[in-house]
């Protein structure tokens, strides 16, 4: 067990170091976007001098080295500041007080994206994975052909087509489902959770494909090895040998492709967070790209970026833990 | 002309005008049930501190709902009073006397008076303030209490259009001493009370029990704001019955919405009006021929049925519209006229014309190929536009008041005077054509401290003919308001044109049909 935790301590100390030139791109492809955030937020108005002067209060006129180490000291004591947004909000009132911080802000926008990739975990994981396991099963019936095709159709969709889609015959044709998912704290869950079905589904039909294709495609990869022809001539029925013999040594793959679909529930639902008005990290993201809010934008990446390293680093480890011979090293 | 006399003129003559049209009984509007409404341009920045307001969702929730301001400009375009209930004003317009409403209170149960108007309008012009109506109230020289329910201002110079200004959505009256607080929480005198508020997201209010508007205003019980910034996500959420009005429809799905029974569509056509300013103090264009021939160069009826639609009227080179008082209707209209375009080039000492015309669709909704039309005109009065399209991120910094011909928009103030002293009036920043003509300088000065209706009338008109002849900004069209309202919401026969959504009080004035 010992080569795990030093796995997993490598692996952290080299998520940090990717966090770090994360920050760094990021931060450097928004100051190379046109327009910053005083000249987004005054829009038509504006003027030159009230340009400066946002540009003044929010430390916008220091050059670009010192404004990134001044944001990453703080990262590094924790502190991801507070938006632009909020700072000229603070000094237009001319107060000081009131100014969210960007972790408040993103708090609960972070849990409602969660509460949105673990609804569709839910539906997708499952699912993906008895479909995969039936395709293998029945590989080349008409079932797996229909299965592979609808799948593949889905994933091929753009995401908001798929969503009007699904508006379009669970909303409009026949109002099972609202088209709105605005949840809001102090929902009830039940009321959540129908306000989230929608988007979860879209989701759902997004992620399914790669999952349940990885899981047909690893099970058939071991239908030809020696230990299954055994296991078959002492006569097990063929879903037995599939479910007991066949899936437990294709799980490092299909972990890796859960996990990584995982990842893209948290950082690729932007578009369906915007078609289904779910307020989500997605859309704060959207919104402050929009206005070149720096502070937000950094820590929204590193959310995304953070996710993608924790998830990638949780499906080797689990790969290892479910592979004997990689637990157990000569 | 004092405040009484006009308001009740006003009245009089707004009740003798429903029952002469309808003959029938005014249909009674019943107090109760709930009303949610779909609203594009939110933000999660957004709060309670008025000075801040710019888009439709907190206007309608804070001027709408929860705020008053001292007057309210009517459906029909007339001055009432709101938390101010007379005013006058002296011979020269310059000192004006308002009498505030008496037993009104705020949210928290503290009693309005002359206080709370001063330190409100004072936080316009408070040290690093950069609140978008602090002109309107740096115009101010002194605000004098004379009583607890009396507030006398003297201003700079005479502005007859005072008491208008002070509609203006961003003078909400906060409670003094607990301005700060009333920001955070939403403590205002409005009809509604914040029961939640979510910035960027949504709004809940509930009718405050005893309102000093009685029974004539604010009839539901319940209102709730989402905020839907996607067109589509906005439509659906009407279609499906999960909202009862939305805001900026999308003329493509018109259609759509039109075949829905349940649905009804409401357009109006206010201030809104998309512009090409060139900047006459640079070649070609301080050449007033030279703009002669691009007005004539334009095809305007073109773009009001590509561009828009038809949701729109065509726009007569002045940015007074048919929501202000002394718009001028009968103006002679102009129009596409190669041959006259010809004409004023050889005027100008030119054969032919090559320009550039810069645009994006940040400056307005089809500004691009507004500008290719514009391009397809003009070429056969000689006049050669190249089309140079911008980025919309930077457009209002990098583009507008830089280019020397590009597009841009307004949406229109409520006053005439408003119009033309913060986009025409000679070195004010946002005199995106850098225009200065000494005869309408002149008009703009007199007419502003005339209280005399009809002489105003006079001075106004000339000023938009001046604007149509001499102007350096091109108004090709006036855009309508278009939103849609489900058939279980009332609406009054008159809709506010000054802005979208009833001019932003649907709050107040729909009920449930």
């Amino acid at each position: 067990m010992g080569n795990v935790l030093t796995i997993i301590l490598q692996r952290l100390a080299l998520g940090l170091l990717t966090l770090l030139i994360v920050s760094i791109v990021i931060f450097v492809a928004v100051n190379l976007l046109p327009g910053d955030f005083a000249q987004n937020i005054l829009g038509q108005g504006a003027t030159e001098e009230a340009v400066a002067s946002i540009r003044r209060d929010l430390g916008l006129d220091q050059p670009m080295l010192s404004r990134y180490f001044g944001w990453l000291a703080g990262v590094l004591q924790g502190d991801f500041g507070s938006s632009f947004a909020q700072m000229n909000f603070a000094s237009f009132s001319g107060t000081t007080s009131g100014a969210t911080t960007v972790a408040e802000q993103i708090a609960p926008r972070f849990a409602n994206t969660m509460f949105l990739a673990m609804v569709t975990a839910i539906i997708a994981v499952p699912v993906a994975i008895t479909l995969g396991v039936l395709a293998a099963l029945y590989r080349n019936t008409v079932f797996d052909r229909v299965a592979n095709i609808t799948t593949l159709s889905s994933i091929s969709s753009p995401e908001f087509f798929l969503a009007y889609i699904l508006i379009l015959f669970l909303a409009v044709l026949n109002p099972i489902l609202p088209s709105l998912s605005n949840i809001y704290e102090g929902m009830a869950f039940s009321e959540r959770l129908e306000k989230s079905l929608l988007p979860a589904l879209t989701l759902t039909l997004v992620v399914t494909a790669h999952m349940m294709r990885m899981t047909r495609a690893a099970i058939i990869n071991l239908l030809a090895s020696p230990y299954i022809e055994m296991a078959r001539l002492k006569g097990l029925s063929p879903m037995r040998v599939i479910v007991k013999h066949a899936l437990p040594n294709a799980l490092a793959p299909i972990i890796n492709v859960i996990a990584l679909n995982l990842a893209y529930l948290i950082t690729g639902v932007v578009v369906v967070e915007v078609v289904f008005v779910y307020p989500g990290i997605g859309q704060l993201f959207v919104d402050s790209v929009k206005i070149r809010d720096i502070p937000v934008v950094q820590a929204c990446c590193l959310i995304f970026a953070a996710a993608y390293i924790l998830l990638n680093l949780t499906a080797d480890i689990m790969s290892i833990l479910s592979n004997p011979r990689l637990r157990h090293p000569k | 002309m004092n405040g009484i006399s006009r308001r009740g003129l006003l009245k009089s003559g707004v009740a003798a005008g429903v029952l002469g049209v309808t003959g029938l009984p005014l249909r009674a509007q019943s107090r109760g049930g709930k009303f949610t409404a779909g609203l594009s341009g939110a933000n999660t920045t957004d709060s309670w501190d008025g000075r801040t307001h710019s888009d439709v969702f907190m206007i309608a929730a804070a001027l709408g709902g929860v705020f008053d301001a001292l007057t309210e400009v009517a459906a029909d375009g007339s001055l009432q009073g709101e938390l101010a209930e007379s005013w006058e004003a002296s011979a020269d317009a310059k000192v004006w006397t308002f009498n505030l409403r008496q037993g009104v209170t705020f949210h928290n149960g503290k009693a309005f008076g002359a206080d709370d108007v001063i330190e409100s309008l004072q936080l316009h012009v408070a040290e690093g303030s950069k609140s978008a109506a602090q002109p309107l109230v740096a115009a101010i020289k002194e605000m004098k209490k004379l009583g607890e329910h009396q507030v006398e201002f003297t201003l700079e110079a005479g502005n007859a259009d005072f008491p208008y200004l002070m509609s203006d959505y961003h003078l909400l009256i906060y409670p003094a001493g607990q301005v700060e607080e009333a920001i955070a929480q939403g403590i205002g005198t409005g009809l509604y009370q914040v029961v939640s508020f979510d910035p960027g997201v949504r709004f809940v209010g509930t009718r405050v029990a005893d309102h000093y508007k009685g029974e004539s205003a604010g009839f539901f019980d319940e209102v709730e704001l989402i905020a839907i910034n996607d067109n589509t996500a906005r439509m659906n959420a009407l279609m499906t019955g999960q909202v009862d009005a939305i805001n900026r429809i999308d003329f493509k799905v018109e259609a759509l919405l039109k075949a829905n029974p349940n649905v009804n569509l409401q357009e109006v056509t206010g201030n809104q009006h998309y512009t090409f300013p060139m900047l006459t103090g640079s070649a070609p264009f301080d050449d007033v021929n030279v703009r002669r021939a691009l007005k004539y160069g334009i095809n305007r009826q073109e773009m009001v049925d590509k561009i828009l639609l038809g949701h729109g009227k065509v726009g007569n080179d002045s940015p007074i519209g048919p929501a202000n008082q002394y718009y001028n209707a009968e103006m002679e209209q102009l129009a596409y006229d190669p041959d006259k375009a010809k004409f004023y080039l050889k005027e100008a000492g030119l054969d032919s014309l090559s320009i550039d015309l810069s645009a994006s669709n940040a400056a307005f909704e089809g500004a691009v190929d507004a500008a290719q039309l514009y391009q397809a005109a003009a070429a056969p009065c000689g006049i050669d536009i190249n089309v140079v399209q911008e980025p919309a991120d930077g457009y209002w910094s990098n583009v507008w008041l830089k280019k020397p011909f590009c597009a841009s928009y307004w949406t229109g103030r409520a006053t005439e005077d408003w119009m033309f002293s913060s986009a025409y009036e000679a070195g004010v920043p946002w005199n995106d054509s850098q225009w200065d003509n000494a005869r309408f300088q002149e008009l703009l000065y007199s007419a502003r401290a005339e209280l005399d209706s009809d002489k105003r009338r006079e001075q106004y008109y000339e000023m938009q003919q001046i604007l149509r002849d001499d102007g350096g900004v091109i108004i090709p069209m006036f855009a309508n308001f278009v939103q849609a309202v489900a058939s279980r919401i009332a609406t009054p026969d008159t809709i506010g044109n000054t802005a979208q959504m009833d001019n932003n009080r649907m709050l107040e004035r729909w009920s449930v049909a």
